[in-house]
């Protein structure tokens, strides 16, 4: 394979894997129709519910967290503690909110003809494409990236391989490295597969049930929507998918709060530093670059975008999810893998700032087991140097050091300043364009959730930056 | 599938790319390892032991060709040790609820 070759077919490739003419929707300048592109599916809301519901996808349980409720409350100013509620996506069919992700995907594939899907991924989605592919009796090709040159596994990588496999899939486990892409795109030319990409409107239009469940639940069973939905933010489709949901329900008061497990410092792509982190999705290495330049992912326009929906966005650490995954089994009887425990962990804090009639969901669980469980993570980390301590979050260091709190009240987040994302996309978007219309402006604001004269003197600072 | 077809589920694993052959702007640990990759499927050539050279057929029905690893294919990921870490998280938190102070 010649890597340039294919990245050099991929405008084609790509067209032809989605059915999609992303060209069609593009401004003459910066950006494109977003809404126009989201609604080239064709389905509408109740199209997309009775399509998941013949999958046997949502209508998943929401749980209050009497318990968890309780502790933050224990530790919070008097007449402070949110309820905190989850929605148990675990419950689908694959175990993961990823199956409502599919599942257009997968429909659409079916009914257009596509001899099979291939879907890149670290694996929930890969086992839920192929999970509901079985169903429909479609061929499936998964690509992940899955050990490092020693031949060593990731082991939620590895476990999220086996369930695709045992769905059926054929899945293409590779060494690190970002000719992945590659790869995909050199095995869709090959196949006629339909790309079930990650970041196309069919993937992020079918999370938009989650929110849109969400919001009725909490209603019912409390009288109000949220006043806070977290959400565990990576490539920004859980975060699109999930508000625009909200909104439909007419929830468009409630904050969408976006949250990451810290890994700064490890680099992606970097083959002695892919075994040394705990978490595979769901963290700071996706969150941060996904939000301040969606169009990095593998379509040429990202259907996910972050920082038009979030209302803040903060961090956690590794050890704080541990914790919090320990806990959630032990207090909840709900014992969940690391994807919704990330934004529990979260919610936990949060939650202490509120008064006590408000409601905070998190917004998904995932399946848990062999290699996703903090033990497996643990045990691999300290194999290979890691040091494992107890203590406060400070202590953490991704790659050095994991602190699993001693105590509830050393729970703790990290904000990020999302105006600090929206000047780094300007700078990227800058660097792209030179000139903007009034047309771009407007729609870069819009992409920033942030008003167009803040755009403007934005751009006129980082150009007086860079002189 | 082919009437050779011994339904023995095997792992094959082969080079994509080598280091020459890899992309420019990745960083020098991984630059300097070739891409490889790995994926399990039915074993086509019978007599193949592990080492040789051998082509598989996947569930898609695709056929590759590389370096037999296994015969038999086990996962390798589990649970690992129990560790007192998070072991000690349930019972100090439902002591805490229970309102005594010390977790």
């Amino acid at each position: 394979m010649n890597v340039a070759e294919v990245l050099g077919r991929k405008e084609v490739i790509l067209q032809d894997s989605t059915g999609i003419d992303y060209a069609g929707y593009a401004h003459r300048g910066f950006g494109v129709d977003y809404e126009a592109l989201m609604g080239c599916t064709g389905y509408n809301l109740d199209q997309v519910f009775q399509i998941q519901r013949g999958m046997g996808v949502g209508g998943t349980p929401l749980v209050e967290l009497t318990n968890l409720t309780a502790l933050v409350r224990r530790y919070a100013e008097p007449g402070k503690g949110a309820r905190l509620f989850i929605k148990d996506e675990a419950a689908n069919p694959s175990g993961s909110f990823k199956d409502r992700r599919a599942s257009l995907p997968v429909h659409y594939a079916k009914h257009r003809g596509y001899p099979g899907v291939l879907a890149a991924t670290s694996g929930n989605y890969g086992a839920a494409v192929a999970c509901q592919a079985a169903k429909c009796s479609l061929p499936v090709i998964v690509v992940q990236e899955a050990f490092d040159s020693r031949g060593l596994g990731q082991p939620e990588i590895l476990e999220k391989g086996r369930r695709c496999a045992a769905f059926g899939a054929e899945v293409m486990q590779l060494s690190v490295g970002p000719e992945l892409f590659a790869v995909a795109l050199a095995t869709l030319e090959e196949t006629g597969y339909f790309n079930g990409s990650l970041y196309t409107p069919f993937a992020v239009q079918g999370v938009e049930t989650l929110g849109y469940e969400l919001a009725e639940q909490t209603k019912a069973q409390t009288g109000k929507y949220p006043r806070m939905v977290m959400v565990t933010h990576a490539g920004g489709g859980n975060v699109t998918g999930t508000a625009r949901g909200l909104r439909r329900a007419g929830a468009g008061n409630t904050e969408i709060v976006g949250v990451s497990v810290d890994l700064s410092g490890l680099h992606m792509a970097s083959d002695s530093d892919f075994n040394r982190k705990s978490f595979t999705t769901g963290h700071t290495g996706f969150g941060i670059p996904f939000a301040s330049w969606p169009d990095r992912s593998d379509v040429p326009f990202n259907a996910a975008r972050s920082l038009r929906y979030l209302d803040s966005y903060c961090t956690v650490t590794q050890g704080e999810v541990f914790y919090i995954t320990e806990a959630l089994a032990q207090l909840e009887g709900l014992e969940r893998g690391p994807a919704g425990n990330t934004s529990l962990a979260a919610a936990c804090v949060l939650a202490a700032d509120l008064d006590q009639d408000e409601v905070v969901v998190v917004q998904e669980t995932e399946y848990t087991g062999a290699g996703k469980h903090p033990t497996a993570q643990l045990a691999l980390a300290r194999s290979l140097g890691i040091e494992i301590t107890l203590g406060p979050r400070n202590l953490d260091k991704p790659g050095e050091r994991i602190a699993i709190p001693e105590n509830w009240q050393q729970l703790g987040v990290t904000p990020v300043d999302l105006d600090q994302l929206r000047r780094s996309y300007l700078r990227r978007a800058a660097a792209q364009q030179g000139t903007f219309s009034t047309a771009d402006l407007d729609f870069v604001a819009e992409d920033l959730n942030t008003k167009r004269q803040w755009v403007e003197e934005q751009l006129h600072s980082i150009g007086e930056e860079d002189g | 599938m082919s009437k050779k077809t011994q339904w023995q589920w095997v792992e094959i694993e082969r080079v994509l790319l080598t280091p020459q052959q890899r992309a420019d702007h990745i960083p020098d640990d991984t630059k300097a390892v070739p891409l490889t990759m790995r994926a399990a499927g039915f074993l086509l050539d019978a007599s193949a032991a592990p080492g040789d050279k051998a082509r598989i057929q996947t569930p898609a029905g695709r056929v590759w060709e590389g370096t037999l690893l296994h015969r038999c294919v086990q996962p390798s990921h589990g649970f690992g040790a129990f560790l007192p870490e998070l072991q000690a998280v349930g019972p100090k938190l439902r002591r805490a609820l229970k309102g005594d102070a010390k977790q």
